[in-house]
């Protein structure tokens, strides 16, 4: 067959949305991405699943004061703790994927504009992350309340105060904490570079600033990106604490940023 | 057409491509042609905007790449240097390139078809021999119906009847009158394939010439003879411009052509079994021209180097 042959191109230009279109075909054709994805909705529903389990059959042994401190939410939102470890890696690994498999010389090829293909990956990403968080966590909801449905004390529903913006929180901050973590492998450019700084803010850090006199860490603490994007899903938050929004507007910010610099490098560096 | 101005790149402190300035007209096949390291692959990663030129410019088709709306369209590029997610299968792959331009899907079957690798397209590319691997890269290069080709060592890894293929597939690009250019590292390859030669040696400009003036140019003009009476034609036609070599009954010539050495003996009654013209083979005509612009010598200690 010659190249005569094949169908013609037609009337072809980048757009933005084409960009989006090519991403999210990228995105899904990838087993990491999957299993990755699968695992954080196998752990988002199955832990809280597990500690409902395991509160429930322990409920009679528990003190008084032990059982006061059990909040239903907690049991619901537990598997935001685990699922933030597998959206934050596949954050990191949609980017950095690329450079340690010479992708990115394709795909810059083809988008030599570079920025709106980091525009797609963000937005194709986060999209993906809560179509399927949102669900996660609702699923965990009712599933950790029908477990515990013989409790009284942990019977709660989404219309009670605070329920389901902690909920919706949820699977926001597993979004922005998604695109933080691609910002942060296209800053790097490298696998284990960007899983490291991930961890390192989100799990490192944090219990660092214990070390520090309490005023400081009281000072510093709800500032950081962790504790700060943490606000939109907690029930209550402290007298240090920044509020549920306004944690959360910070924490957006810190991902905004990181998304200006992995641009502003994009756009500078050599592929 | 690719043409650059004044091109540089720096990499730190080592200049991997310094002032070239060449034009890739289209209709031919050019052959870029240099040692290993020479700043080939550079040059090509900076006509696709990959990386940035230290200083000049190289444009594709009258502009810089980036600046095209349609970059895929303008030109499509095989690097040396695998571009290919290995986790992705080969149709997706290309299907994910064509999507950013809105290019059709039938197009890609259409590649997939044509480069052969309609079998193996669902597979996961990390599975890919080197030359699936190549043929694939080809595919992606033809992806936008591109006016220039820039391809980096096509033929690496290829068997007999893909690199055949290759060949015929240039030829062909270059008859529709596209723009085909062309790296290589062989000089036996290119004088398969290419029209014109760009030549390149520590990312300076060597030559720019079509391939048979190259080889005109770069090979010695030596006869070989073999008569009865060699130690007779040796003291006829030695003289300040012409050396000869050899003892016995044969000698090898150089400064003069097989016509005036045939000529020469005629005159002076000399039985000749043997007059050979010796064309110096491409190999070594490239050899002889970027000598002293090789990167790395094999085992030749430097004082020998700069004896000979």
């Amino acid at each position: 067959m010659s190249s005569a042959a094949l169908t013609a191109v037609g009337n072809v230009r980048v757009t933005q949305a084409r960009v989006f279109v090519s991403e999210w075909t990228k995105l899904r054709s990838l087993r990491s991405t999957m299993w990755s994805l699968f695992a954080a909705v196998v752990l988002g529903i199955g832990l809280p699943c597990l500690f409902a389990a395991v509160t429930s059959s322990h409920w009679n042994h528990m003190s008084p004061h032990e059982q006061a401190n059990r909040h239903p939410l907690d049991i619901a939102l537990a598997g935001v703790n685990i699922a933030q470890l597998a959206i934050g890696v596949l954050g990191v690994l949609v980017i950095s994927g690329e450079y340690s498999t010479g992708m990115i010389r394709a795909t810059m090829s083809a988008v030599p504009r570079r920025l709106p293909v980091l525009w797609a990956k963000a937005a194709d990403f986060a999209l993906v992350t809560f179509v399927l968080m949102l669900p996660t966590v609702l699923i965990a909801f009712f599933a950790s309340q029908s477990i515990v449905d013989h409790i009284p004390q942990l019977k709660t529903s989404l219309s009670a105060s605070g329920v389901f913006r902690a909920e919706l929180g949820g699977a926001l901050y597993l979004t922005v904490l998604g695109v933080m973590c691609l910002a942060l492998g296209a800053i790097v450019r490298n696998t284990a570079g960007g899983i490291a700084l991930f961890a390192g803010i989100f799990f490192v850090i944090p219990p660092l600033m214990n070390i520090l006199p309490s005023s400081w860490n009281n000072a510093i603490s709800p500032y950081l990106p962790d504790a700060a994007g943490r606000d939109v899903f907690s029930l209550t938050t402290g007298s240090h604490d920044l509020g549920h929004w306004a944690g959360f507007a910070l924490f957006c910010g810190y991902t905004v940023l990181a998304l200006a610099i992995a641009g502003v490098l994009l756009k500078r560096r050599d592929v | 057409m690719i043409e650059a101005r004044g091109l540089t790149k720096d990499y730190g402190e080592k200049r991997a491509v310094d002032n070239l300035t060449f034009a890739v007209k289209p209709g031919v096949v050019t052959g870029f042609l240099g040692p290993n390291g020479s700043g080939k692959s550079t040059t090509m990663r900076l006509a696709l905007g990959l990386d940035r030129p230290t200083g000049g410019s190289i444009t594709v088709n009258g502009k810089p790449y980036r600046e095209h709306a349609a970059p895929l369209h303008e030109a499509g590029a095989l690097l040396e240097a695998r571009s290919v997610h290995t986790g992705r299968s080969a149709y997706n792959h290309l299907l994910a390139l064509a999507q950013t331009h809105g290019i059709p899907r039938r197009r890609v079957d259409d590649l997939v078809e044509m480069v052969g690798l309609r079998e193996v397209a669902r597979k996961r590319v990390g599975q890919f021999s080197l030359g699936m691997g190549q043929r694939l890269g080809i595919a992606s290069a033809l992806l936008g119906d591109p006016q220039t080709l820039l391809l980096d060592e096509p033929v690496n890894g290829l068997d007999p009847e893909g690199i055949h293929w290759i060949r015929n597939l240039l030829k062909s690009l270059a008859a529709e009158g596209r723009t085909v250019f062309v790296s290589s590292h062989l000089m036996s390859e290119m004088s398969l394939t290419a029209d014109h030669l760009i030549v390149i040696g520590r990312g300076k400009l060597i030559a720019d010439l079509p391939v048979d003036e190259f080889v005109r140019r770069a090979s010695k003009k030596l006869v070989r003879v073999r008569s009865p009476q060699a130690r007779e034609l040796r003291g006829l036609l030695e003289g300040p411009d012409v050396l000869v070599t050899g003892d016995g009954t044969t000698i090898e010539i150089s400064g003069l052509t097989s016509e005036q050495v045939g000529e020469a003996a005629a005159e002076n009654r000399i039985v000749l079994h043997e007059l050979a013209p010796q064309q110096a083979s491409l190999e070594e005509a490239f050899m002889e021209l970027t000598r002293e612009d090789v990167e790395f010598h094999a085992g030749v200690p430097e004082a020998e180097r700069a004896v000979a």
